[in-house]
């Protein structure tokens, strides 16, 4: 079993998720961390979003081991690789990080779990990084290319949006999200994709 | 602004138009060929300056060598002041790290120097990418790596004329296209040399016929130095770019009187896919052989 694991060490831990429109918006965080391992035959995967007040990411969704205590840390939103991502917007993917002593140590200390690649995409909408998607240890059919760069920053494009459809106004900051039809609608856009992406669909 | 209609003393001011002097008042030294006509020796970077504009460079990597000089430009949240820095901060992401291990590899004997955009804080990005790459323009280092673009159009203008600068003063801009169909700056813009990835294994370089990207390099699973002096493989046109970059610097090594627009004819002229085939037939039925000029 893994441990999904950013590359920078987390500053501290706080609840997430307060309000009943939070609930909807975890659901579909939670969905695109499951769809996301899926594509990409992944041990693990998470969302970390944006809270810019703080100049912090936050695990907001984690699919894999770990779940349970990771969803609610912090990490500086410059650090690291999450960080490059968000402060860039560019996806990144990278190989033999198992290999790189550094890296480990900022991650064992914490998780007790060391990828040896690691994909990140931004979740941008409206020309505005809410966040990150990460996914750990992807499959090794699924990793290093350019074709698995664009899958990834397409996907993360796609949960962006559903994420707007859902929190138009505080995507990335818990506000109230919307409730009923409008969150069918972001669930649907997300499992049709994942049944495009699989080639069932 | 330029004079207009009195002429412009030489070396004073913009030239709009050359009045009341010659070829001879306008002499410009070329680069000499190799002497005898032999090959030229390999070009290796010495005596170019490049700069990487990223999330800094680690010091003291085996795969990347010196760091001439490492800065920093900072943001102060109270004031909103841009400056920038010394710093010995090294890398806050591997990022920069990896550019500058490419360029070191494609041209060993190049200086390397880093200004760090990244790694700060997330608010203010652009402009802090902003004031690094105007710092490094006006610092006129030869190249000028950016493995990152800002989609924020309210940049663009300010990047579209800093490019231009860079340009006619004669400090290339070596810079990556979003590696998402996004629009993005300042890799759109003709006064720099833009780069995105192919997917070859072999260490090439390719003119795109179809700008706006103009080069491909190999961005594919491409072994790069990281942090803790370690090495990963990654992907992305950001790790295209410093090898475009790293090539630039081995022509201007050689032809360190190259301008900008001669060095993008160089890597056109030696890109792998670039071949001297013999001209389509005119209307007037004349074929000519590329080869033989």
């Amino acid at each position: 079993m893994t441990t999904p694991r950013t590359d920078a060490m987390p500053t501290s831990a706080s609840p997430s998720f307060h309000a009943p429109g939070d609930a909807a918006r975890h659901e579909l965080l939670q969905s695109v961390v499951d769809v996301a391992r899926a594509i990409f035959g992944a041990a693990a995967s998470s969302v970390c979003l944006l809270d810019e007040e703080a100049d912090e990411l936050v695990f907001q969704a984690v699919s894999g081991e770990g779940e349970a205590f990771l969803v609610g840390r912090r990490f500086p939103a410059g650090r690291g690789i999450a960080g490059w991502v968000a402060t860039s917007g560019e996806p990144m993917v990278v190989d033999d990080l198992s290999r790189n002593t550094s890296f480990d140590r900022s991650l064992a200390e914490s998780t007790e779990y060391v990828p040896d690649a690691l994909m990140a995409a931004p979740l941008i909408s409206e020309s505005r990084v809410l966040g990150v998607l990460e996914v750990l240890d992807p499959s090794p059919q699924a990793r290093s290319g350019v074709r698995e760069l664009d899958l990834l920053a397409m996907f993360a494009r796609q949960a962006a949006a559903a994420l707007r459809v859902l929190a138009p106004h505080a995507a990335a900051t818990g506000g109230r999200g919307l409730e009923g039809e409008r969150r069918e609608d972001a669930l649907q856009l997300l499992g049709s994709l994942e049944r495009l992406l699989r080639g069932t669909g | 602004m330029g004079t207009v209609g009195t002429g412009t003393v030489p070396g004073q001011g913009l030239t709009w138009s050359l009045r009341g002097r010659g070829p001879d008042d306008v002499p410009v030294p070329a680069d000499e060929g190799p002497p005898g006509g032999l090959p030229a020796r390999q070009a290796t970077g010495r005596g170019v300056r490049v700069c990487v504009v990223d999330s800094g460079v680690e010091l003291d990597h085996p795969l990347v060598g010196p760091v001439e000089s490492s800065w920093v430009v900072v943001k102060d949240p109270e004031s909103g002041a841009v400056t920038v820095e010394p710093t010995d901060t090294g890398d806050t992401c591997g990022h920069g790290t990896a550019c500058a291990g490419i360029i070191r590899r494609t041209a060993p004997d190049c200086e390397i120097h880093s200004v760090r955009v990244l790694g700060e804080r997330f608010s203010g990005t652009g402009e802090v990418l902003m004031a690094g790459l105007r710092w490094a323009v006006e610092q006129r280092f030869d190249v000028v790596n950016l493995s990152l673009s800002t989609t924020r159009a309210r940049f663009a203008p300010e990047l579209h004329g800093l490019a231009d600068r860079a340009y006619f003063g004669r400090t290339v801009i070596v810079a990556s296209a979003h590696n998402t169909p996004v629009e993005s700056y300042p890799w759109r813009f003709a006064s720099v040399i833009s780069v995105g990835s192919h997917q070859e294994d072999d260490e090439l370089h390719l003119y795109n016929p179809q700008p706006p990207v103009e080069f491909f390099g190999p961005g594919q699973n491409v072994s790069v130095p990281w942090l803790g002096g370690r090495t990963i493989r990654t992907t992305g046109n950001s790790f295209a770019t410093p090898y475009v970059a790293g090539l630039c610097a081995r022509v201007l090594s050689g032809h360190p009187r190259m301008t900008a627009f001669q060095l993008k004819n160089a890597l056109y002229l030696s890109a792998a896919n670039v071949h001297a085939d013999p001209r389509p037939s005119t209307a007037a039925g004349d074929t000519r052989d590329d080869s033989e000029n």
